[in-house]
């Protein structure tokens, strides 16, 4: 008879304390972030697409060497380059990346050795076609110098 | 108060449009309470503070297919959702707001409220039979197995607050309580009578409605996360939206019910101004009381619900029935 | 509710608790055969998430196959990425740094602890309690923009690498961790007041979904499952691994074998989780986190290597067979939710099907990982 109500008292008491937790909690500030209104600045080491790092005229620091392209595990990128007339190093020509396939894992970043690629900041793009994806990594850094 | 059809008539309507519009804001105030609840803001993007949010819900209720399946059974399915609604906006005719407003006011009031309240238990009943779906007829057993579990400590301890009052007409009830909060029904004192046991009562009185009325932690019936949706699985547009209209109205029967028995109606605290916003604040702090428990605990099963009541609430509702029965003898 | 059920068995009918589940568990298919609301059997059909991991190890280089292993168990990926490189890095003889290994080890736990919020988000909310996951989900957003400002991602990490990481952690993470395991500790505390001690709560999960001992050894469960029935196993402590010998900590084990129990166990491990990042931190070495010959192609020696590691759900195995290539010849991954579901269709015989629903969800089941 006794343990009747000593567990109902217990019982009361437990709601009654999850039932204060909750009205404190009411009361403090939101914690949500109002996107779009709001919207936030991602981290130094933020994984976006990645993009070129160019020179100071702009040029991309690329050489061509392929190792991104061998390291990559899902074939994202195709990348191709031309020797001009009298130099020893290749000249970029074309670097393209297909987004869709790309898992951000980081492994043509880790095996460049040239310091010629490195994740961007990207995080909302949103778009209704997949070719949108198949980002041309040169043209893009044009248009970031500009 | 007079007795012209026209009066009558005007009043009825009156408080259908109070409890239709409850109906549609307290959407918004549970949704709004949540989100605080769980720090977030709830609603924001229609209108200011997200109050143009019902309406465009109501909008989009309507414009939706009002879809049938095949093989339900079309009367007993789309009687359902009227039953859940209309029996409860009658109700309120019934109550009274304060001294002088109160639609019809009749003798027996809390009887009518009680009858036309377990004509719900028959609402969820017809509709999870007439879907033709397991997981609807599964819980719809469940919830009138709870609505009936439940019913029998509400009139109990509404009998003990009547034996107190003396009447069942709920303005005598509430002129009763007058005079300041020492005089209310919930305490352990009034007009002489020293029941420690009416507390109890009030939380007994409480819980019940919770249960009636299919909240959270009670909410077998419909917010199954387990099993779909319950019993108005197969109900779209309209027929959803009178449920859902139907358990916001009973939230509110439910809170003035409790009001009237137990906290003394449009009582002031200290007795100074009673008057009907003392009436409206404390059905809202009531409701909001409600909305607090939903979004704080989980759900309890069907065995530990009927448990619940069978084992604990009925017994100690008839205790303090002879209690207060014994009291009432003797002084 | 306590004596035994008779349940008749041609009064029958197969309710299919199907691919698309309100619950969040995953594409999980279980053929419940009910005898009114108890349930007289069950089958689970697997397979509607298989995206053929173990085959894509065979086509692609050790290195290449890093990020797979942190789609399998999305939520405690740093765990299956600890235990592909542990294994690799046994085989071929690679040296790690010191402080390598205790960044791994850190990074290890809080990961553990995120994925552990998750599982008490979503548990608490199948049974109909919403607010406890919007709290966990807070406490877990600390944890993943602390891991996101050291590498770069906040859900499927590929962090580390053959020989140390992928990058070094600065003094932010390090203030910051210590400022999350103060905060992480209060909010355990409110989580016992809010959950675990709720009258509600140990009503629906006491003496729900007993699992004997017995159960767990004939279909090798492990994980909090095993220890939520007194088997004290966990691989950090049985078979060490890493730097864990250095840490002081315990192993929470239940002997009731309910729901209650593997609930109790999962809450405790977060706080010894708590425990062991406070001592990483404080014993952390300075030094370089990577080998100084930095490593080009890895090439295993031929042979057959296994390494276990502790996940978020049990024991998580992986198995490489080399024939001496660039790539595994066989690579074969040991999922721990595999061997605790399976159990399911036994322990579930006799039971409603919202207590059924209930024990699934104590049983942390993630079927990405299951179906690998």
């Amino acid at each position: 008879m006794f343990r009747y109500f000593s567990e109902l008292w217990t019982g009361v008491w437990s709601l009654a304390v999850g039932m204060g937790i909750t009205f404190v909690e009411f009361f403090k500030p939101k914690i949500t972030l109002h996107y779009p209104h709001e919207s936030l600045k991602m981290s130094a080491r933020y994984r976006g697409h990645i993009q070129l790092i160019g020179d100071e005229e702009g040029k991309p620091l690329c050489v061509v060497c392929g190792m991104c392209e061998k390291a990559c595990p899902s074939n994202c990128i195709s990348i191709s380059g031309e020797k001009p007339e009298g130099s020893k190093k290749k000249v970029l020509t074309s670097y393209q990346l297909d987004f869709t396939k790309c898992s951000l894992c980081g492994s043509c970043v880790d095996s460049c050795n040239f310091k010629a690629v490195e994740f961007s900041k990207e995080y909302n793009l949103a778009s209704t076609r997949k070719e949108d994806y198949h980002f041309d990594l040169l043209k893009r850094l044009e248009e970031r110098k500009q | 108060m007079t007795l012209t059809f026209l009066n009558v008539f005007a009043a009825v309507l009156i408080a259908i449009a109070f409890v239709a519009a409850n109906a549609a804001y307290l959407v918004w105030c549970e949704r709004k309470g949540a989100g605080f609840i769980q720090r977030r803001p709830g609603p924001t993007e229609n209108g200011p503070w997200g109050l143009l949010q019902p309406p465009v819900d109501g909008i989009k209720l309507m414009t939706k297919q009002l879809l049938i399946p095949g093989g339900v059974d079309k009367i007993i399915f789309m009687v359902a959702p009227v039953l859940a609604m209309f029996p409860t906006l009658i109700s309120f005719v019934t109550i009274p707001f304060s001294e002088t407003i109160v639609a019809h006011n009749m003798n027996i009031g809390v009887l009518m409220i009680f009858v036309f309240g377990s004509m719900s238990a028959m609402a969820l009943l017809m509709g999870g039979w007439s879907s033709r779906n397991k997981y609807a007829m599964i819980s719809s057993v469940r919830a009138v197995s709870q609505a009936v579990a439940y019913e029998i400590p509400m009139l109990v301890t509404t009998i003990t607050v009547v034996m107190i009052a003396g009447s069942l007409d709920l303005m005598e009830i509430v002129h009763k309580q007058s005079g300041g909060f020492w005089h209310w029904n919930i305490w352990p004192l009034q007009n002489g009578l020293y029941n420690i046991l009416m507390p109890v009562s009030f939380l007994i009185f409480f819980i019940c409605s919770l249960a009636e009325t299919n909240r959270a932690p009670f909410d077998l019936g419909e917010a199954e996360s387990e099993l779909v949706a319950g019993f108005h699985t197969e109900y779209s547009s309209m027929g959803f939206g009178l449920f859902f209209m139907g358990e916001y109205a009973n939230i509110v029967i439910g809170a003035c019910l409790t009001t009237i028995l137990f906290l003394g109606g449009w009582d002031c605290p200290l007795g100074l101004f009673p008057g009907v916003w003392w009436f409206l604040l404390k059905i809202y702090a009531l409701i909001f009381t409600f909305i607090w428990i939903r979004w704080t605990f989980p759900r309890t099963t069907i065995y530990n619900l009927l448990n619940l009541s069978w084992k604990v609430l009925i017994p100690i509702s008839l205790f303090n029935l002879l209690l207060t029965a014994g009291l009432l003898k003797v002084f | 509710m306590n004596e035994p059920v008779v349940l008749q068995p041609d009064e029958t009918f197969v309710l299919n608790v199907g691919p698309q589940h309100p619950a969040t568990h995953g594409v999980l298919r279980v053929k419940m055969t009910m005898d009114g609301e108890y349930i007289y059997d069950a089958e689970t059909v697997i397979g509607y998430i298989h995206r053929m991991h173990e085959k894509m190890a065979e086509n692609r280089t050790y290195t290449q196959y890093l990020p797979n292993l942190s789609r399998l168990d999305y939520l405690s990926a740093m765990a299956y990425c600890h235990g592909y490189v542990l294994a690799v890095e046994k085989a071929a003889a690679i040296e790690v740094p010191e402080r390598a290994e205790y960044i791994r080890a850190i990074t290890v736990e809080m990961n553990r602890i995120s994925s552990h919020l998750v599982w008490f988000g979503a548990f608490v909310m199948d049974l109909g309690g919403f607010s406890p996951l919007m709290y966990a989900f807070d406490d877990r957003e600390q944890i993943l923009d602390l891991l996101e400002g050291v590498t770069g991602s906040r859900l499927t990490y590929c962090y580390f690498r053959f020989g140390g990481l992928y990058n070094d952690i600065d003094d932010d993470f390090i203030t910051g961790t210590r400022q999350f395991i103060k905060r992480m500790r209060k909010a355990l505390k409110m989580y016992r007041n809010l959950v675990t001690n709720n009258i509600i709560l140990m009503t629906r999960l006491k003496e729900i979904g007993p699992i004997s001992v017995d159960l767990c050894q004939r279909y090798g469960a492990t994980g909090p499952v095993a220890r939520g029935s007194g088997i004290n196993y966990d691989v950090r402590r049985n078979e060490a691994y890493s730097v864990y010998p250095e840490f002081d900590f315990d192993v929470p084990v239940f002997t009731e074998g309910d729901s209650y129990a593997r609930y109790n166990v999962r809450m405790e491990e977060m706080e010894q989780s708590l425990r062991i990042i406070e001592q990483g931190l404080d014993k952390l070495p300075d030094g370089p986190v990577n080998p100084e010959k930095k490593i080009k192609t890895v090439k295993l020696p031929p042979g057959d290597y296994y390494t276990a590691v502790e996940a978020g759900r049990g024991s998580f195995g992986i198995r490489i067979v080399s024939d001496g290539d660039k790539s595994p010849y066989r690579l074969k991954l040991r999922s721990p939710t595999y061997s605790n579901m399976h159990l399911f269709d036994e322990a579930c015989r006799g039971m409603l099907i919202a207590d059924a629903l209930a024990f699934m969800g104590s049983l942390d089941l993630v079927i990405p990982e299951m179906d690998r």
